[in-house]
This record gives structure tokens, C-alpha cells and sequence, in this order.
């Protein structure tokens, strides 16, 4: 049954002009309909969406503290099944409460098997606390936390933590990135994600027009870049089969990164470097050498 | 920084004064209010040959500094409500194992995520009581910008002589709050700066938990040669974990004793009109403002009304408390938690003016409690 035509998330919200997490939420409880629960964890998502007299919400929803978002989720859906209630049991979480504070939770979660689908959209930083960087950060981007300057030129120092393959490394029946530039593949990620039983992942980008630093009017270009130059691969890995992860797009022709950085404030530094550029460039072209003919 | 006239934050002021302290090292987490005290340090502690680094969470940033202070380094992280509440349980373990560290608390409007923009006072008896078991630590608390700036310089200094883990109280309107300061110049401010002490005996001969008469025992850092074995056991001078009733009783007294018997030495309060006051307002940090001005209007209509301020909250400045044969009212951002400390102390009537949170009282409604209470 599809609830395309429904709205769960209603509008009217807070969410910045041009950010990307309204969008992926929209369409994921879209795709649910309505037999689902919500667990929020802390972030923008929480916070936008909610301030009274006005809730986007017409899915119960629960807001929990920033590093358990996946622990409700396993107490709901744990509960529900004794009861021999059959859900969709939805976490959202940003990459700060997933990659980093949430970690655990999300491990432990995914470890004794829920039936939960757990949605990660990454905006690359701590947005809702004045963007501050996270283990989802990538290489040279400045954050209010990863200063450039003369004792820093580059910002971030280390690459971006690989979650969707450290999530999959757990033997979760599903685990995607998805990229809401890229609408069918997201689609049906989103559905096939719905569709499995068992601890699901979905490790979708979500531009930050603040913290990125972009025209508002840009984030699907912004995001399609994302993926064009390789810089944010979608693939899918079923049951944990690392080695068997199937990338679902892979672009004729890759863009190079320069294209995808000088669209954001955060990377205006790193231009002036075109070596540091170039060590980006070479940590994507490394990537698609080793996973790209899978 | 240079000497000078400044206008900043209470965040700002927090992360200048411990970098003037001294302080080269900082782990932390974003959380509001207190993240722009490690943006500050991201920016700051490179220019000043420190290390800054941001952790996955603040489990991670107490436990870091716990490690960095170990290598003879001061340190320092930054948070608010539900950070403070992650980190109690290293909060005991910096306590048991006696390592300098300072943790700034920007209090916000509580329980649980609550107001994390606006103010609250709600974690005064969780800076003392937060982790489990019995023992004491030092918490001092500022109510202006320049005295956040000037406090921090001792919040290192308490925290390296007596070895122990200093909770630097801010609330959230003092933390975002700006105002003009002024920053005397280093060479001033090192006069005033103590480091902890080292081993006076060479490694071998030196029980690295063995006190001095002061209770405080020096501290060897690690790769010095000393031998160090660190424990959130039970231990003996040695270090070693020795799980008996005497061993118990001998290090938690101490531990406990060390901040109690240097208690005067450590207290700061501020009093206001309080020589000829039949009532004192009892009240800390940004409520304090208000109280001050509440006190004035007081005055102006004859009554007798003083201000008493703890600047050190912990160990609870007593004394200040049992001077005085009057009655106290409690001024404060919480449903009370220094006014049981007051009442313990006071030997007149004491009663509580609480708000919830998200704003301190305005004069006006402090002036008119005044009043019920002269009445």
C-alpha cells in the first residue's frame, strides 16, 4: 500500500529554507504510511519541527536524549512485539547522534537484531549547536570546531567516518546510502528499506544551507555534485555482504571535486590549496578503484 | 591575550581566563550554551602551542582530559545539563584518583534537554552530589563577565593544589551574556597561578598517593620515571587497590578532608549590606544581579535588607551563613537546592524564592518577597 499522496510530515515547520532534511523525512514517512512511530534524537530535526502550538508530526513521535535514539527504538519495538503489535518503528537521528554520541546505541541496536529502520541524515556537522564538526565532517572542511588559519590551513584533518560500511559490518538485513538528488534511487531505497525485517540502515546526505555554507536555492545541485564526483557514493549492502555491496550509481563520467567544493563556503579556504584539493581527489579516486567495479 | 579592554561573553571570558591560567588542553562536545567556549579554544589553544580536540561525546571529553592532566598538562572541557550528567561518573573517578582537571557547567533550564538556551540554576547539588559515593569537590560560581575571566584563573588553582576536579558553574545568561572587561597583563596573572606539586624524592623512593601534611599528595606526571598505578578502586599510598574497610576509610576521609579542612582558604563570598541587615537575600550567579538591585530598592524604603553572594558554592561557605542572627531568603533558579544548605546554617527563618527556569527573577518580583517576608 503507498501513501504517496498523504502527507505525514505536515509543513509549516522551522527547517531553513533549502535544507535537505525536511525532504528525506517527508518521503520517508511517505513510504511508511501510517502505522509508525517516531524516535527523534536530538539535532535540528527535533527542534524545528516541533516548538508549540505547531508539530509537523502526525505519527506519534518521541524525542529522546542525544545519544539513544536507537535504544528507545529497541525498547518500542522490543515491547510492541511482546505485545504482537506489528509496526514500522522509524529513528531519525543526525550524524552527531548517530556517527558519534549514538554510536553505541546504534551498534547495540542493530547487534541484538530490532525491527528497526533507522534513518541517518547527514549534514556533515553539529548544525543545530552552531556547527561544530563531527565524525561525519569530511576531509578540509571548516567547522566552528576545525578553525583554518596559520596553524591549520586544511580544517578537518581526518576523512569522513564510513558509517553505512561500519553499520553493515553489524549484519543488518539492509543498509543503503541514498542521496535526495538522485529521487528514484531514494525512492526505492526508502521502500526496499521499509520492505525487510530486521535492524535496516539508511545513511542518506542532507545539505546544510548554514553549516555548508550554500545558496538555498542550491541543494540539489549541491547534492547531485555530491554523488556525480564520487564524494558520496549510493550503494546498497543486503545481510551484512560487504563484499557483495552493490553500487546503484555509478556516474558516466566522475566531475571532478573542485566542482562540488567551490559551491560551499566551508571548502573556500581549501581552493586556495590546490594540493589539499588534490588529496581529496585522490582519496575518491581511491575508493572508486577499490569498491567501484562492485 | 594582551592586556587590555575587552567585550565578551561569559563563554569567552571562561575559555581566556583558563588559557591565562595556563590551560593548554581542551576536550569537549558541542552542547548549548558552553559550545562557544570550545570554539574559542579551537581557535585559541593552536595560537598558544595547546591542543584542542573534540570528542564523540562527553564520556569521551572528561575521560580526556583525566588522561591529558596525567601528562602534567592543565585541562579543561566545557558543558551543561545533560553533558554534566554524562560525565559524573568520571567526575568520581577524577575525585578518587586526584587529578586536576576544571569542567565548566553552563546551566540551562532542566531536567533533561528542558531550556537549552535560557537559564537555570538547577544543578547547584548536583556539582557536589553528581557522582555516587561520599566526597567533596570545589565549585565556584560567577555572576558578571570580568569575574568569570578572573575566577577561572583560581578554578586552576584549586584544582592544582588540592588535586582535584574544579566544577566551574556559569548559567546560561551569564555564558552568552556580553560585557566589558579588562584583562591584566600575564605577567600579573602568573604571579597568582600555583601548579601542582611535584615529587620532591626520586622515583623509587616516592609513593605516588602517599599525602603531605596538607593531605595533598604530589604528583608525578607520566614518563617521568615515577611509578604511576591510577585506580578508581579503593588503593593504598602505593596506588594499589586494597579492598579493606581501613584502606576505605583512610582514603575517602582523607579525600573528603583535604577540601574541608582548606575550606576557609577556598571560600569567596560577596556581601552587600549586610552589617545592619535584619533580612539577607541569599542568591548566586546572574540571579544575583537582580537580587542587588532588589536590595537598593529595599534600602530606599527603609527596610533592612543585605545581599549575600556565594562566589565558591562548594564546599558551602557556612560560616558566611551562622555569622549572621537573621533571617535569609533564597533567591534562586531552581525548586530549591542552596536554600536546604541555608537552612542547615541559618538560625533565623529561612525561606525560598524558587523560579523554574528560563529567566531570573526581575527586581520588582524579588523586592515584593522582601517585603512578604519583612511583613
Amino acid at each position: 500500500m503507498s501513501y504517496e499522496n498523504e502527507e505525514f510530515f505536515a509543513p509549516g515547520h522551522g527547517m531553513c529554507a533549502g535544507c535537505a532534511a525536511p525532504i528525506i523525512v517527508r518521503w520517508v514517512l511517505k513510504m511508511a504510511g501510517p502505522n509508525t512511530i517516531v524516535v527523534n534524537a536530538t539535532g535540528c530535526l527535533e527542534v524545528a519541527t516541533t516548538a508549540y502550538p505547531r508539530t509537523s508530526w502526525k505519527v506519534p513521535w518521541i524525542h529522546v536524549a542525544f545519544e539513544n535514539a536507537a535504544a528507545v527504538a529497541s525498547g518500542i519495538e522490543a515491547a510492541a512485539r511482546a505485545k504482537g503489535e506489528k509496526l514500522n518503528i522509524i529513528a531519525f537521528g543526525g550524524d552527531g547522534g548517530t556517527v558519534d554520541i549514538g554510536f553505541q546505541a546504534l551498534s547495540g541496536m542493530i547487534e541484538r537484531g530490532h525491527n528497526v529502520l533507522y534513518v541517518l541524515y547527514d549534514n556533515e556537522a553539529y548544525m543545530n549547536t552552531g556547527i561544530q564538526r563531527s565524525g561525519a565532517t569530511p576531509y578540509g572542511a571548516w567547522t566552528t570546531t576545525s578553525q583554518v588559519g596559520d596553524a591549520n590551513p586544511i580544517g578537518k584533518l581526518r576523512p569522513k567516518k564510513p558509517i553505512a560500511r561500519i553499520v553493515a559490518a553489524h549484519n543488518p538485513t539492509y543498509v543503503a546510502t541514498a542521496n535526495p538528488a538522485f529521487f528514484q534511487d531514494f525512492k526505492r531505497k526508502i521502500e526496499k528499506a521499509l520492505s525487510y525485517e530486521g535492524p535496516r540502515f539508511l545513511h542518506i546526505l542532507s545539505s546544510c544551507t548554514t553549516g555548508w555554507r550554500h545558496d538555498p536555492s542550491k541543494t540539489i545541485k549541491i547534492l547531485k555534485l555530491a554523488t556525480e564526483t564520487g564524494l558520496f557514493p549510493l550503494y546498497e549492502i543486503i545481510d551484512g555482504d560487504i563484499e557483495h555491496m552493490k553500487i546503484t550509481y555509478r556516474p558516466k563520467e566522475f566531475k571532478p571535486v573542485e566542482e562540488y567544493l567551490k559551491m560551499q563556503g566551508r571548502f573556500r579556504h581549501l581552493l586556495k590549496h590546490p594540493e589539499y584539493v588534490q588529496k581529496l581527489q585522490e582519496d575518491v579516486n581511491k575508493w572508486w578503484e577499490k569498491y567501484g567495479k562492485q | 591575550m594582551n592586556a587590555g579592554r575587552y567585550f565578551w561573553s561569559g563563554d569567552i571570558a571562561a575559555a581566556e581566563g583558563a588559557i591565562a591560567a595556563g590551560c593548554r588542553f581542551y576536550a569537549g562536545y558541542p552542547i548549548t550554551p558552553s559550545s562557544e567556549i570550545a570554539e574559542r579554544m579551537a581557535l585559541r589553544l593552536p595560537q598558544v602551542g595547546g591542543r584542542f580536540i573534540e570528542m564523540e561525546d562527553e564520556i569521551g571529553s572528561i575521560a580526556a582530559i583525566i588522561g591529558a592532566s596525567w601528562t602534567g598538562v592543565k585541562a579543561m572541557t566545557a558543558t551543561a545539563g545533560p553533558g554534566i550528567s554524562l560525565m559524573n561518573e568520571n567526575i568520581g573517578l577524577a575525585v578518587m584518583t586526584e587529578v586536576p582537571i576544571v569542567i565548566v557547567n553552563a546551566m540551562r533550564g532542566a531536567p533533561s534537554t528542558g531550556l537549552p538556551t535560557l537559564i537555570g540554576q538547577g544543578d547547584i547539588m548536583q556539582a557536589k552530589w553528581g557522582s555516587h559515593g561520599s566526597y567533596e569537590i570545589i565549585s565556584i560560581y560567577p555572576s558578571n563577565v570580568q569575574e568569570t575571566f578572573d575566577l577561572m584563573i583560581d578554578a586552576f588553582n584549586y584544582a592544582e593544589r588540592y588535586r582535584v576536579p574544579v566544577i566551574f558553574l556559569l548559567d546560561a545568561l551569564l555564558a552568552h551574556m556580553y560585557e566589558k572587561l579588562d584583562v591584566p597583563p600575564q605577567e600579573e596573572i602568573d604571579k597568582r597561578v600555583i601548579n601542582r606539586k611535584k615529587p620532591t624524592k626520586p622515583p623509587g623512593e616516592t609513593l605516588i598517593y602517599q599525602p603531605d601534611e596538607d593531605l595533598v599528595p604530589p604528583m608525578p606526571a607520566v614518563g617521568e620515571g615515577y611509578k604511576i598505578h591510577a585506580t578508581g578502586l579503593t588503593h593504598n599510598e602505593k596506588g594499589h587497590p586494597e579492598l579493606t574497610v581501613d584502606a576505605q576509610e583512610k582514603l575517602v576521609k582523607r579525600l573528603n578532608d583535604k577540601i574541608r579542612k582548606h575550606a576557609r582558604e577556598i571560600w569567596k563570598v560577596e556581601e552587600y549590606l549586610t552589617d545592619d541587615a535584619k533580612l539577607i537575600v541569599f542568591a548566586a550567579g546572574s540571579e544575583a544581579r537582580a537580587v542587588r538591585t532588589a536590595v537598593d530598592m529595599a534600602r530606599k524604603e527603609g527596610l533592612k535588607v543585605g545581599l549575600m553572594r556565594p562566589i565558591t558554592v562548594w564546599p558551602f561557605p557556612h560560616e558566611y551563613v551562622e555569622k549572621y542572627a537573621v533571617d535569609y531568603l533564597v533567591s534562586e533558579i531552581n525548586y530549591g537546592q542552596m536554600y536546604h544548605m541555608v537552612r542547615e546554617y541559618a538560625s533565623g527563618r529561612v525561606e525560598l524564592f524558587p523560579g523554574m527556569g528560563g529567566e531570573i527573577h526581575t527586581p520588582q518580583q524579588v523586592l515584593r518577597a522582601i517585603r512578604r517576608m519583612i511583613e
